[in-house]
Formats: C-alpha cells, sequence, structure tokens
C-alpha cells in the first residue's frame, strides 16, 4: 500500500483508501443540458434516505425562481438550481438550448442543474474528520457514519463546496451517501433511477468521463460553446468529482466554486511549518536554557 | 409537457437527441420552453390566428402533400351553393341563429360531388383557402403578439419537417382545450396535419396530454353525461326505440356495426333480462334532456334542483372555474359525498371556505350533510390505466388500503349491492334497470373487495358459450354476444390479461406491441393505412409502417393494421353499400362515414364546420378579424361571465389578461401534493408571474404580495418578477401583459393559499362543454387582499368601474334561477 496522499490525480481511490479488492469506482455525471428542474431526485433522495421531513408552517417561498430548497444541507442532499440567465440582445444560446426570442431587452434562458456532493477524490471532510466517522467506501464514495459521528463539524468548514452540513436537532453531519445501501445491493442510486432525462447518470466514472465528452462535444457542434465539463479533470483541485458536472456557463452562475481546492492541500507543507516552528521553538528553549546555564 | 408530464418529456429529450426539432409556443417560457430548440412566446387565446396562419402558409406556398390532401381528405368535396363562409359574413357561417346562439346545419352539408382537380370554387380546399387566406404573418403578430420573423421561422420549420420523408407531430394539452374554442383549437391542428400528411404515419398524429392518469379511460368509458362506453351518444328524449337511436350514428365505415356494439353493451349490462322482444331494455335507459354538464348541474344546485353530489378524487372547490360558485352550490345540496386521499376543501367548505370569512355563508346556516370516504390510493388497489396513446396497463395492488380506504371500484359495487337490495322487492319500473343488472363480480378478502380482473374480462365481451372474445370483430347485433365497451374488446384476448404484457422494449419490435394493450385490436396508431400510398406502398421507405402484400393479398406492417386485413387498396364499394363494405380500399378513415380525412366538418360541430378566431369570453382586445367578437354559439350562463361585449369601453377595468396552469410539483386542486411535504415544500405558497415591465406598472417587488382581482372575486399571491414573462406588441403597438398563475393551493393541507379558480367565469366550449379556464382578465395592485366583507367591497368597486352589478345582487339572483 503506497503512503495517503492530499492532492493531485489518484487512480485508485478505493484502493488507496486500504480496500485490497474493491469494485469499480462509481459516480454521477449530471448533465445540466437536460434537467428539466422537476425536482425528481430531490423527492427520491428523501423518500429512499428518510429524510426528516419539514413542518408545513415553515414552508415559504424563498422567490428565487422556482427554487424553494435554497441549498444542498443535512435534509437536502440533491439540490436543482434554477437560473434565470439574461441574455444580451446580441447573445445567442446556440442552437440545442432555448431561449426566448431576442427582443429589445435581450432574451432569458432557464438553467436547471442539480446539485449533490461531490464524492471528491481527496475528500477534505474525510481527511478532517477526527473520530472516523467519514470514510471512503469500497465504491469510491464518501459517506457518514452516524452512529460514528460526534458532532464537531470540522467537516462543515473543510468542504470547499458547502455540501455536508449539521442537523440542529442532532447536531450530526448528513450528506448524500450515493445511496451506499442501494449500492450495495446492486441498485443504482435513487435519484438516479428517478430522473426522467437522465440529466443524472449513474455508472462506473471511466465510463460517465468518456459519456460526458461526447455529449460535450454534441453541444460545442451544435454551437453551445460555454458548454463545459465540471469536476471532470483528475488534476484539478480536488483530483476530480466522483460526481461532475456538465454545465451551460461558468460554475459561478450555479452557485458554484470555479476552482475548488481540497481544503487539506496544505496540510502536510503546514505540519512542515508547524513542524519547523516546533523544531525552532526547541532549540530557543534549549537556547535559552544552556544559555542559563553558561551564566550559572 | 416537462412541466405537468415530466416521465412522457424523456421522449422529447430523445427525440431532440436524435435530430428532432422542438418548437414551444406557449405565453409563458416554462420548464418545457428551456429544453425546446424554440420558444414562441404568444397571447393566450390567439391560437386560431397562429395555426390558420399556418394552414395558409401551407395553401399559399403549394406545401400541401398534395396526393395524399386528394386522396385521403375531404378536399374534393364540393359544397353547398348556399353555404356561407365566417369570411363572408363578418365571423359568421350560413344558418346562424343569434337568439339560441346555434347553428342549421343544413347549408353546410357537401353535395356529394367531388372535383379531384380541386379548383371548383366550392370546393373544401378552395373554401379553406379562402377562410385563411387573411390568416398571415402580419395578423399573427397583431394578434398573438408574435414576430414576423418568429413566425415564418416556425412556418418555414414545419414545413420542411412535413412531406414524404419526414413528419412533424403536434402534442397538445389543457393550454389548447380549455377554451371557449378548445375543440376548434385542435381541429385546425387536424386540418395541418391532414394537409402536410402527418396523420397515421410514424412520427405525426396529434397527441392530446392528459391532465390526469386515466383521463383517456374515463372518456372511453366515460364518466361524461353524454356519452355511453366506446362513444356511443348518450340517448337523448326523443330516441324512444333502438332502431330510432341508431339513425343518430353512420351507417358506413366502422359505425355501420353500431348494433352489435349497443346491443353487445346493453347484454353486457342487462344479461338474461336484455331481449330482442324488449329492445334490450334500451327504452328504459335515462335519457338527456339538455344541459346536464358539470357547470349547469353546480347551477342547478344553487338554484335548489339537486339534492345529493357525489364527489370522486375531484376538488371543485379548489380545481373548477369559479369556485366561489362551486362552494355556494355545495352549500345548497342536502348530503354530498366526498371520496379523497385525504381531506379537502370540498368536504371542508362549510367551516373554511372563504366565504365564511366574507360573511356569505354561515357555517350553522349550511344544511349540507358531508359524509367523507377515504379512497384507496392506486398502488392499493389493482386495475388498468389507460394512457394518451390508448394503450392500457394493468397495475398490481403493491399493498393494502389503510383504515376505512376502499377501492373506487369496492364503493361502487357495494353501493349497487345496498341500492340493489332495497329494490329486490320492488315492481314499480323505474327499478326495473336497477334489477336487472348483472351485478356479480367475485369478491375476496375480509372486505369483500370486487374482482378488478372481471370487470375487465366483462369489458371485454364474451360470446355464446361465455368464452372471451377476441376482439370487437366478433361483436354480434343479434344479442348473442355481450361486451362492456366495444372499442375495449381484445383487451381479454386469448383468455389472457394482454394489459398486464411487459415485455421490455429490447425484446421485440420499435412499436413494442406486446407492451400493455392499446384500443382498437392492439393498434398503436389509428389511421395507419393512411401510412402507404392509395397503391398500398409505404410512402417512403423511411416512413414505411403498414402495407398492402399483394402477393398474400393482405395488410401487413410494424404494427396491426387499421384496415380490414384483406381489403384490396383497389376495392370498390358497390352502390348501397353499409358498414365497412361502404369504404373504397384508399379510405383510411375508417370511423369516418366517407373514410376521408374531414378538413371541413359539417356535422357534429355547433361552432362552425371550419375553425374561426374569435376572442376569449374575457379578452382586453376586441376581434381584429371579425365583427363577430367572441364565439358566437359558446357557453355563457347569465350575469356570470363578464364578456369582452360587456367590457367593452372597460378594459382599463380589467387590464390584464391572466392564465392559469399547473407546476410539476404539484397535483392538480392539491389533494394529492398538498397533503405531503415532500412536494410541498418544494413550492410551499401560491405565486403570480409577473414581467419585470408589469412589476414596475404596479409596484410589484419579488417575494412581495399582490392582489388579482377579476369580476367574481380578490385574491392574493406572492409575487414572481421573471423575464421569463414579457409583455406582447400586438395591433397597432398595444402592450398586453400576461400574469401567469399556478391553481393548486386551497384552506386544507400543510401548504395552504387562496383559491386561483375563483377568479374565472362559468364560460364554456359549446361542444364538449369545458371552461375556459386558460384565459381572462384582472387588475393587478401591489399588497395583500382586504380580510371579510371587505373583500367583497373590493370586487365591488371594480365591478362598478365597469358598469356590471355588485356581487351579492349578482349571487342572489343566480340564486333566483336567472
Amino acid at each position: 500500500m503506497t503512503a495517503n496522499r492530499l492532492y493531485g490525480p489518484l487512480a485508485d481511490v478505493s484502493g488507496d483508501a486500504g480496500y485490497a479488492e474493491h469494485p469499480q469506482r462509481v459516480g454521477f455525471f449530471t448533465d445540466t443540458s437536460v434537467c428539466i428542474g422537476c425536482k425528481a431526485c430531490e423527492v427520491a433522495c428523501k423518500e429512499w434516505n428518510a429524510l426528516p421531513e419539514p413542518d408545513g408552517d415553515v414552508l415559504t417561498l424563498t422567490g428565487m425562481s422556482y427554487d424553494n430548497t435554497g441549498a444542498l444541507g443535512s435534509n437536502s442532499w440533491r439540490h436543482v438550481a434554477f437560473i434565470e440567465q439574461p441574455v444580451p440582445a446580441n447573445g445567442h444560446a446556440g442552437e440545442l438550448i432555448t431561449q426566448q426570442p431576442v427582443d429589445a431587452d435581450g432574451a432569458t434562458r432557464w438553467l436547471m442543474a442539480s446539485d449533490v456532493c461531490k464524492h471528491c477524490t481527496h475528500a477534505a471532510c474525510l481527511d478532517v474528520c477526527p473520530t472516523g466517522a467519514l470514510v471512503r467506501t469500497e465504491f469510491g464514495t464518501v459517506i457518514v457514519q452516524p452512529d460514528v459521528c460526534n458532532g464537531c463539524a470540522y467537516c462543515v468548514s473543510a468542504c470547499p463546496f458547502g455540501v455536508i452540513d449539521r442537523r440542529e436537532d442532532d447536531g450530526r453531519a448528513w450528506k448524500c451517501t450515493m445511496c451506499y445501501d442501494r449500492l450495495r445491493g446492486g441498485l443504482e442510486p435513487a435519484c438516479a433511477k428517478a430522473c426522467p432525462t437522465d440529466s443524472i447518470q449513474f455508472g462506473p466514472l471511466d465510463e460517465l468521463r468518456a459519456v460526458a465528452q461526447s455529449r460535450l462535444e454534441e453541444l460545442h457542434a451544435g454551437g453551445e460553446t460555454q458548454a463545459r465539463l465540471y469536476l471532470d479533470d483528475p488534476d484539478d483541485g480536488i483530483g476530480g468529482g466522483g460526481a461532475f458536472f456538465l454545465l451551460l456557463d461558468e460554475p459561478e452562475v450555479y452557485g458554484l466554486p470555479p476552482d475548488p481546492v481540497v481544503t487539506t492541500r496544505d496540510l502536510p507543507r503546514m505540519w512542515q511549518w508547524a513542524g519547523a516552528a516546533a523544531v525552532v521553538l526547541a532549540a530557543g528553549v534549549a537556547v535559552a536554557f544552556s544559555g542559563r546555564r553558561d551564566t550559572a | 409537457m416537462a412541466e405537468c408530464h415530466p416521465v412522457a418529456f424523456q421522449w422529447v429529450v430523445e427525440a431532440k437527441r436524435r435530430g428532432a426539432t422542438i418548437v414551444h409556443v406557449d405565453p409563458r417560457f416554462t420548464r418545457t420552453s428551456a429544453l425546446a430548440n424554440i420558444h414562441v412566446p404568444s397571447r393566450v387565446g390567439g391560437d386560431i390566428v397562429l395555426l390558420g396562419a399556418l394552414v395558409n402558409y401551407v395553401l399559399s406556398g403549394g406545401h400541401e402533400f398534395r396526393e395524399y390532401v386528394t386522396a385521403y381528405t375531404n378536399a374534393a368535396d364540393i359544397l353547398p351553393a348556399d353555404y356561407q363562409d365566417a369570411e363572408d359574413s363578418d365571423g359568421l357561417f350560413s344558418g346562424y341563429d343569434p337568439v339560441t346562439r346555434t347553428y342549421d346545419n343544413s347549408s353546410w352539408k357537401p353535395t356529394g360531388e367531388r372535383d379531384l382537380t380541386l379548383t371548383h370554387p366550392r370546393c373544401v380546399f378552395q373554401v379553406l383557402k379562402r377562410h385563411f387566406a387573411r390568416y398571415d404573418a402580419e395578423l399573427v403578430q397583431r394578434v398573438c403578439g408574435i414576430s414576423e420573423a418568429d413566425f415564418t421561422r416556425l412556418a418555414g420549420i414545419l414545413v420542411r419537417a412535413s412531406g414524404r420523408e419526414h413528419t412533424t407531430a403536434w402534442v397538445y394539452a389543457v393550454g389548447w382545450t380549455q377554451h371557449t374554442t378548445g375543440v376548434q383549437h385542435i381541429r385546425t391542428a387536424a386540418i395541418l396535419q391532414l394537409l402536410l400528411g402527418n396523420m397515421g404515419r410514424p412520427g405525426g398524429g396529434i397527441m392530446a396530454l392528459r391532465g390526469h392518469a386515466s383521463i383517456q379511460g374515463c372518456t372511453d368509458i366515460p364518466t361524461l353525461f353524454d356519452l355511453l362506453p366506446g362513444y356511443l351518444p348518450m340517448p337523448r328524449a326523443e330516441d324512444e326505440t333502438l332502431d330510432g337511436y341508431l339513425t343518430r350514428l353512420p351507417d358506413t365505415g366502422f359505425w355501420g356495426n353500431k348494433r352489435a356494439y349497443l346491443v353487445s353493451l346493453l347484454k353486457a349490462w342487462f344479461g338474461a333480462a336484455a331481449t330482442a322482444e324488449n329492445e334490450y331494455l334500451f327504452p328504459l335507459l335515462p335519457r338527456l334532456t339538455g344541459d346536464h354538464g358539470t357547470y349547469r348541474t353546480v347551477l342547478n344546485m344553487i338554484e335548489g334542483g339537486v339534492k345529493g353530489y357525489f364527489l370522486w378524487g375531484q376538488n371543485p372547490a379548489v380545481g373548477s372555474a369559479g369556485s366561489r360558485l362551486q362552494r355556494l352550490a355545495l352549500a345548497k345540496l342536502d348530503w354530498l359525498v366526498v371520496r379523497d386521499l385525504a381531506v379537502i376543501e370540498s368536504a371542508t367548505f362549510w367551516q373554511d371556505s372563504p366565504e365564511i370569512a366574507t360573511g356569505e355563508l354561515a357555517t350553522e346556516q349550511i344544511g349540507t350533510e358531508v359524509f367523507f370516504l377515504p379512497a384507496a390510493s392506486h398502488v392499493e388497489k389493482g386495475g388498468t390505466f389507460t394512457n394518451t396513446q390508448r394503450m392500457l396497463q394493468w397495475h398490481h395492488k403493491a399493498l393494502d388500503p389503510p383504515g376505512d380506504a376502499r377501492s373506487d371500484l369496492w364503493f361502487a359495487y357495494h353501493l349497487g349491492k345496498r341500492i340493489r337490495a332495497r329494490v329486490a322487492e320492488s315492481d314499480a319500473e323505474r327499478d326495473r334497470l336497477l334489477r336487472s343488472l348483472t351485478w356479480d363480480y367475485p369478491e375476496s378478502g375480509d372486505e369483500a373487495e370486487p374482482d378488478a380482473e372481471a370487470v375487465l374480462q366483462e369489458i371485454n365481451g364474451s360470446g355464446p358459450d361465455g368464452k372471451l372474445l377476441n376482439g370487437f370483430g366478433e361483436l354480434k347485433p343479434d344479442g348473442s354476444t355481450r361486451c362492456g365497451c366495444w372499442i375495449y374488446s381484445g383487451c381479454y384476448a386469448g383468455g389472457v390479461n394482454q394489459t398486464a404484457r411487459r415485455k421490455p422494449q429490447s425484446e421485440q419490435s420499435w412499436v413494442a406491441p406486446e407492451w400493455g394493450w392499446a384500443w382498437p385490436a392492439n393498434r398503436r396508431m389509428l389511421y395507419n393505412r393512411a401510412s402507404a400510398d392509395p397503391q398500398g406502398k409505404p410512402w417512403s421507405e423511411r416512413k414505411r409502417y403498414v402495407w398492402w402484400n399483394e402477393q398474400n393479398g393482405e395488410w401487413t406492417g410494424h404494427d396491426v393494421p387499421d384496415f380490414e386485413k384483406t381489403k384490396s387498396p383497389d376495392y370498390i364499394p358497390p352502390d348501397g353499400a353499409v358498414g365497412p363494405a361502404a369504404l373504397a380500399g384508399t379510405d383510411p378513415f375508417i370511423m369516418q362515414r366517407d373514410g376521408r380525412g374531414a378538413l371541413f366538418v359539417w356535422t357534429g360541430l355547433k361552432d362552425g364546420p371550419l375553425p374561426t378566431h374569435y376572442e376569449s369570453a374575457e379578452s382586453p382586445v376586441v376581434n381584429d378579424v371579425y365583427k363577430q367578437d367572441t364565439s358566437p354559439a359558446s357557453v355563457l350562463y347569465p350575469r356570470d361571465a363578464a364578456t369582452s361585449e360587456q367590457l367593452a369601453g372597460h378594459a382599463a377595468t380589467y387590464p390584464y389578461i391572466f392564465t392559469t396552469y399547473r407546476l410539476t410539483e404539484h397535483h392538480t386542486a392539491g389533494g394529492m401534493s398538498r397533503t405531503l411535504s415532500r412536494l410541498s415544500e418544494l413550492q410551499p405558497e401560491l405565486f403570480c408571474e409577473v414581467s419585470p415591465q408589469l412589476a414596475a406598472e404596479r409596484g410589484l417587488e419579488n417575494g412581495g404580495w399582490a392582489t388579482i382581482i377579476s369580476a367574481r372575486a380578490a385574491i392574493e399571491a406572492r409575487v414572481l418578477v421573471t423575464r421569463r414573462l414579457r409583455p406582447l406588441r400586438l395591433a397597432d403597438g398595444a402592450v398586453v401583459h400576461q400574469v401567469g398563475l399556478p391553481y393548486h393551493w386551497g384552506s386544507e393541507g400543510l401548504v395552504t393559499g387562496d383559491v386561483v379558480n375563483d377568479l374565472l367565469p362559468f364560460a364554456l366550449d359549446p361542444n364538449v362543454l369545458i371552461q375556459e379556464s386558460k384565459v381572462a382578465t384582472c387588475d393587478v395592485r401591489a399588497g395583500r387582499r382586504p380580510r371579510g366583507p371587505a373583500l367583497i367591497e373590493l370586487v365591488d368597486s371594480y365591478r362598478h368601474q365597469a358598469g356590471l352589478e355588485p356581487l351579492d345582487s349578482w349571487t342572489a339572483s343566480t340564486q333566483e334561477g336567472s
């Protein structure tokens, strides 16, 4: 077994976590260009994972287009964003994605995207968890074991995407498990199963990356030059996502960080500096004491 | 479609991936628009102008599929000399009686002569050309607010995607139907599809998206007052004898076998009690004496003519147009039975309806005895759904219903048993039908659940030996066969529940004939004879579907041919032939009396033989095309609809158009979604969608409140300011604003809100009596609505401005039976 690494490409994430034999790494490819914003993923997720139900009297309209979920959180492990995006009067959204006809005020297009935990190749939440509640599974995904979590919330501040979140009532951290129980039973995750247009695709990560690449080329050929893949690259700041996306615009448009970096990337260096600082401190102390001895 | 049929929309996404161009015409930019190639925003109520202009574009450009049109439609029929078109008399056809608001169609009936050159000035083709000649891109801009460039682009796409090698499909839902001209919208699409050769061919057709699961099924075996199973008309008072009744249906084409369909139905219902001597008990069937539609019935309730009411999975206090009147009507009943999954507003109106708050109703003064009976959901019972493709799919029971909840079948069956027990000893003539019913389905379990498969077998039909029939071709007019619905005959062919078949797509042909069962005769596409040319050869190899096999002397293909299997393309019917034999080997539309697609409809329509643009009952603009402003035959009930004629000069009072619709996250009146937290949290509050321009005009803020006032109610909603709604520029630069209102909310459930349908009039299409709920007029002002009696004062202040009587006098006069 090689030493754990906190940054950079990693070919065998499960093997790296200590699984001698393990299934292929699986993941989500969310193709937002065919998302119809039906939120079946949100509902299927909550139903399958028996997430807590909100009280009716606290439910209010957010006023943010058709998004009343707001963000990923401890009780919402899929979140569909709705972005009503002005297109300038001379703007052209390509042949495949529609916008309103352009008039004096320009036009509008409506982007929808189902967000989820990225199941990072280098998962800061897991790296910082002091109790071992967060673990890498044999499928290469990252899950929280609720019976081990002590609610310290280190993971919450470590996640570069703001995905993992504590429940107010029990204090523990919760997030998408990629339906670990379903995977163990040979089923695809509930959200992918429920998605009517195959916007959410589940499968071996290698295959999904190939599918995504050809879909991207199709969109580019159709004039959607702004279409791009997000978190598909093992060389990126998180070593590539176990969940990655096809976006039609900059990640910021969807509320996603443009260049996320695993927050523990600098940990070795920080330890080095801390170590060096400790050495210097120890040396200083030693000098101080020795000096005292000298004067004695 | 993506909004209300997200699961079916996967096939649109699939088609788009394969290169289809998806065009979405809708006043709003919706989740469907977001995935289409092109969105065309249009003013609600202008559809006939848009579709008619497409017809004109096809005809004036010579883009019609000429061989198809000549051979398969009634384009060549010559109309009588006294026929007058709407073009001749400013929006009215010949035969109109303004007093009764009805047409006498005698001048519409074709003479019987035909001109296959389609040049005779009175042939349907030429009449059609003249009728739509003024419907052009400029008119589309003036009426619908669609730019000429957008229209031309749309027309070009349509024409390029039609013809021998290509087909176009139209998909519609209640955005077309819920208008005073609803039927004529679909008629215009049918004309277009026939002209382009898009009917009976793969990738073509007109698909009606239904509003609920199995709405198709409940017209096939109807919950409609004017139909019997299998689209046999409900008898009218004047239909005294069975023979007399049957003359109302065509003698030629497949309706020619009407006696076999009807007699088999009566035998299924009444068994041995139905004999040739007693006309199979036909004379005892209930008869229509007029309009018994749901809106007329509601007014009858208010007038005191209705004692009791059953609501099965329907929530008129929220879901029907003019919900205020609906609730006032429920309060006048002696008894009301509500069967639903959850306690809905129609069961609680007596304690928490808006009229209690305004003081119009007082709980202690409502005499209605309400019975709420919990119903089993679809997973708690077995049975079929019939989808829009006419496909029956059996669903198995997954678990027992909770508590006292029972299936609809259980309720209907046991209610019938109890009523029959009451009349078992009666010798009154009025009880004879009840006593004669075959009412003996097998029961099982502790709750004595009737066997749904036994019901399906009865629908399928059986022969004299009790053996299940294989199809409606086996039905006899002599009383020897029984069949509960002739078009469903064959769903149990071979003694097998064909509707329960679930062979995966990967294990059968692309037409997938072994998934479920489609009526009639498991045909997946109607009128598919039209996929071949008159000689029986496919119009194109690419669009090959059903064709004539000369060698075997039969029709064959990917689907079950919708034609007599061995009728040769060169068959010419002998004079005086009746039934299917009266149709030639080149007549694909076998349910029509002449076997041809009807570009011109001379019988069966109450508002004209050709679609004609009329403004909606309520509209801020007057008809730009004809002097006749609104539909001359629409059904308007006294005092309710403030028509555009009434409001002429008062458009400033109600200056905006509103349109109602559904959201993906909820289901209709909310009984199945506002009771569930998973769905309620996704769309927790009623909102109105307005453009930034309208928001500025009325001082509305995103996330704030707005009050929407129509001629009959005022409601409040949160505001969503969105560029997805945009003002449309009409004739002479007039700008029209449209307000979007989803209608899911009421006073019950986890999330509550005002009832949008309160705003709507009782204004109906004359052909099918569907309400105009897609368009009406309103004002919008910032802030919440007043509470209590002040709410009525607000509505009345607007009515006063518009020259209408106050609301209470209107209600009172309605109650007096005006």
